[in-house]
């Protein structure tokens, strides 16, 4: 009797089914982790003494030395005699370069395609299927080998193809004219995106006022104001010259313009028409994911076919086309990395020429997957942030 | 009766003309329906039609016309002659072995044929909805091991071939159907963690998927290439294409896990709630009741797994594995046949557009029966 007094009390907490579950489950997890830290602490522990054996050391004091490593295609100042970290800070800014122009353009492209796929026209529709099922079955490092191989089998400079004026297309790469880059200049570019800022607030301001009394206000003056207007008072104050310098031909080569190399150019080529294709598809899905219903009340409403697309269903479709597209932008970037097979120098080739310069493997990849990882999240918090402004508001 | 029967071909009331009479009306019917139906639409199809013309006849006059079918031996000056005019075909005659079986022993090439189309049979058997179950578990254990006796030898009186001898499309498919074997038992593990409710081992899977799913597989290949020998014990030798095997096991394990949880969060609630209500254990529950509807419903997600995948093996040209893609851009390096490079590269550009092409037609055809059932 004095003994099974307490029972009682105890008893729940003892629970055989409950705790026999739990129990396991603790036991599971040491077990898992306990695999995991093992494998891992038997690993590193290889690893240092074979990098003993090696005589590498560890640690990222490489970076602090002279690289010795020529760049031929760099946006900011750089000389073999740089040290690593500069090296690298050229190829994040390469890799940043391709990914960024790279996503915009596939947007674009990847976008007109989709909609051309549900055109009426049967001609353009089928066109757009089969670009989308060739460009998507075939790797795209294939595609990208094919890209730089016709780029290589353009003519030499002195016969480039000339498509117009001023543009000039070899075995050179691609050459455009352009401005020059000087303070003034970036100054008057810098009041074009202050424009542009403050033409988002006032459009905001403009629809919110609209929303209260219903009516339409012109947002075009604004925008002319602010993006066109404010800039070119501040080119006229400062005295910016804008006076386009054309590529010239001057013995075997080309002076003056911008030149996009033949790497960066197959390079983007490539990325642009794989990743547009997957694009297409899925702003293609996106729009036939929107209601017959809100066609026919557009319609009804006497909207024309493009306001129709641009107001109504648009923006709804952008709401199932978001997320995927995520995924396709961040596949981009990631597949920016196939540069090292055309030999565009970008954070992969880089690091693999300071891997095999130094032998620092470790610090090498690590550093690789630093800059991918940091790009992926930047992408992944953008677009959430994104999704979230236009995710419908359940009223 | 008579007058009956002849109403209908009296002429309707309605004012819309009949175009079923003959064929060319039919085809100006079609035509002002598909190509001509507004202004805008035939400008556009004029321009394309324009376009297009162009363009078909420039390729066929370069593919065809123009084309040298075949030359005598490394004699390539009149494929030179006609550079950029004519294609030189002539290349594929003379180098199709390479491409297709890389530097595996001449007269045993037979072997990796006899592999490649194992591989085919066993894929087409995948697709058949009446082999799905243990059967197709034995024929996918049975087929790889047939095929690991191929390409090996060793026994049989076949002669021991080693595995940096292996190239070409073998060894694309090996590369890709090892690394679904192994990858997908093991996305079924990691999408089973990430969705547990133990924190030590979710936050494990978390971690190894959103790693893996970062970085770029370049950097996982490298890693196989240069890393792991560093991360092995002394004599321990791991050869460089079972490396590569491990990244894209790894790889393959990371993306279908992501897969597999979409599927696992598509099934009800309800049927958790009736395993757990007949007493089946976590195993059991998960092996015969959730995971088999989970993988019917994303099943057309998974092929399109498969063909990204199939296309990503053939990163492994930057590390030096001899794959398809790696022993067609060395088969042009040959002097007398370097200028023809974009030849080769459309013919295996067929190669693996007929692989991902029937797969992808057999995702849609899967699309198509889930949406009608």
């Amino acid at each position: 009797m004095t003994i099974s007094t307490p029972e009682p009390q105890r008893r729940p907490r003892w629970r055989t089914s409950w705790s026999r579950q739990r129990l396991s489950g603790l036991l599971w997890q040491i077990l898992v982790v306990g695999i995991a830290v093992a494998v891992v602490g038997w690993l590193w522990s290889n690893a240092l003494h074979n990098l003993s054996v090696r005589r590498i050391s560890t640690g990222f004091a490489f970076l602090g030395r002279e690289a010795g490593m020529p760049i031929a295609d760099s946006w900011i100042a750089y000389s073999p005699k740089d040290p690593y970290v500069r090296a690298f800070l050229v190829g994040i800014i390469n890799t940043l370069r391709v990914a960024v122009i790279g996503i915009v353009l596939a947007t674009v492209l990847g976008t007109l395609i989709g909609i051309a796929r549900l055109s009426s026209n049967w001609l353009l529709a089928r066109l757009s299927a089969v670009y989308v099922e060739i460009l998507r079955d075939i790797p795209l490092l294939l595609q990208l080998l094919f890209w730089y191989v016709l780029m290589q089998g353009l003519p030499a400079a002195r016969s480039a193809w000339k498509p117009i004026d001023g543009v000039y297309l070899s075995n050179r790469g691609l050459i455009l004219p352009s401005v020059p880059i000087e303070d003034a200049n970036l100054w008057v570019l810098g009041a074009a995106v202050l424009g542009l800022i403050a033409l988002y607030f006032v459009r905001r301001r403009l629809v919110a006022q609209q929303m209260a009394d219903g009516r339409m206000r012109p947002v075009w003056p604004y925008a002319l104001g602010l993006v066109v207007g404010l800039p070119a008072l501040l080119s006229l104050a400062i005295g910016a010259s804008w006076t386009i310098t054309i590529p010239e031909l001057r013995g075997f080569n080309f002076v003056g313009g911008l030149t996009l190399a033949p790497e960066y150019f197959a390079l983007l080529i490539a990325l642009v028409t794989y990743t547009s294709a997957f694009i297409a598809e899925i702003v293609r899905s996106g729009i036939q994911s929107v209601h017959i219903g809100q066609w026919d009340a557009a319609k009804a409403l006497g909207l024309r076919r493009g306001f129709m697309l641009r107001h109504i269903v648009l923006p709804q479709a952008l709401r199932v086309i978001i997320l995927p597209m995520t995924s396709q932008y961040l596949n981009l970037t990631k597949n920016s990395s196939l540069a090292v097979a055309v030999g565009y120098q970008d954070i992969v080739s880089i690091a693999n020429t300071t891997l095999n310069q130094t032998g620092q493997a470790i610090e090498a990849i690590a550093l690789i997957m630093l800059v991918f990882l940091t790009i992926s999240l930047g992408i992944s918090l953008f677009m959430n942030w994104y999704n979230a402004r236009i995710a419908l508001v359940e009223r | 009766m008579t007058s009956l029967t002849s109403a209908p071909e009296s002429p309707l009331p309605l004012g819309r003309p009949q175009y079923r009479r003959t064929l060319s009306a039919r085809i100006i019917a079609w035509l002002r329906a598909n190509l001509f139906a507004s202004i805008p639409s035939s400008i556009m199809s004029l321009l394309l039609i324009a376009v297009l013309g162009k363009a078909f006849v420039s390729l066929v006059q370069w593919g065809f016309v123009n084309a040298i079918w075949i030359v005598s031996g490394d004699q390539t000056g009149p494929c030179r002659a006609l550079r950029g005019i004519g294609a030189c075909w002539a290349v594929i005659p003379e180098k199709y072995r390479f491409i297709l079986f890389g530097t595996y022993p001449f007269s045993e090439q037979w072997r990796p044929a006899l592999a490649t189309l194992t591989f085919i049979a066993l894929f087409y058997l995948t697709t058949r909805r009446s082999f799905w179950g243990r059967k197709l578990v034995a024929t996918w254990i049975g087929a790889l091991v047939l095929i690991g006796v191929l390409m090996w030898g060793g026994i049989f009186d076949l002669t021991y071939v080693s595995q940096d001898r292996w190239g070409g499309l073998p060894v694309t498919l090996i590369l890709a159907t090892f690394g679904l074997a192994f990858g997908f038992p093991l996305g079924i593990l990691v999408a089973l963690g990430r969705r547990s409710k133990l924190p030590a081992i979710r936050s494990l899977c978390v971690l190894y998927v959103e790693l893996i799913r970062g970085v770029p597989l370049i950097s996982l290949l490298f890693m196989a290439s240069v890393m792991f020998p560093l991360f092995m014990p002394d004599g321990v030798n791991i050869d460089k294409l079972l490396r590569a095997q491990i990244a894209f096991v790894l790889y393959a394990g990371a993306y279908l896990a992501e897969v597999i949880r979409g599927g696992l969060q598509a099934v009800p609630r309800g049927q958790y709630d009736a395993a757990d209500a007949l007493g089946l254990s976590y195993w059991k529950k998960n092996g015969l009741i959730i995971l088999p509807q989970a993988i019917r419903h994303v099943i057309p997600p998974l092929v399109n797994t498969f063909i990204a995948f199939f296309k990503d093996t053939s990163l492994v040209l930057i590390i030096g594995i001899f794959d398809l893609l790696t022993t067609a851009k060395t088969s042009i390096i040959d002097p007398a046949w370097q200028s023809f490079s974009v030849e080769v590269y459309i013919f295996v550009s067929l190669i693996y557009f007929a692989f991902c092409f029937a797969m992808s037609r057999y995702s849609r055809q899967l699309e198509a029966q889930a949406r009608s059932s």
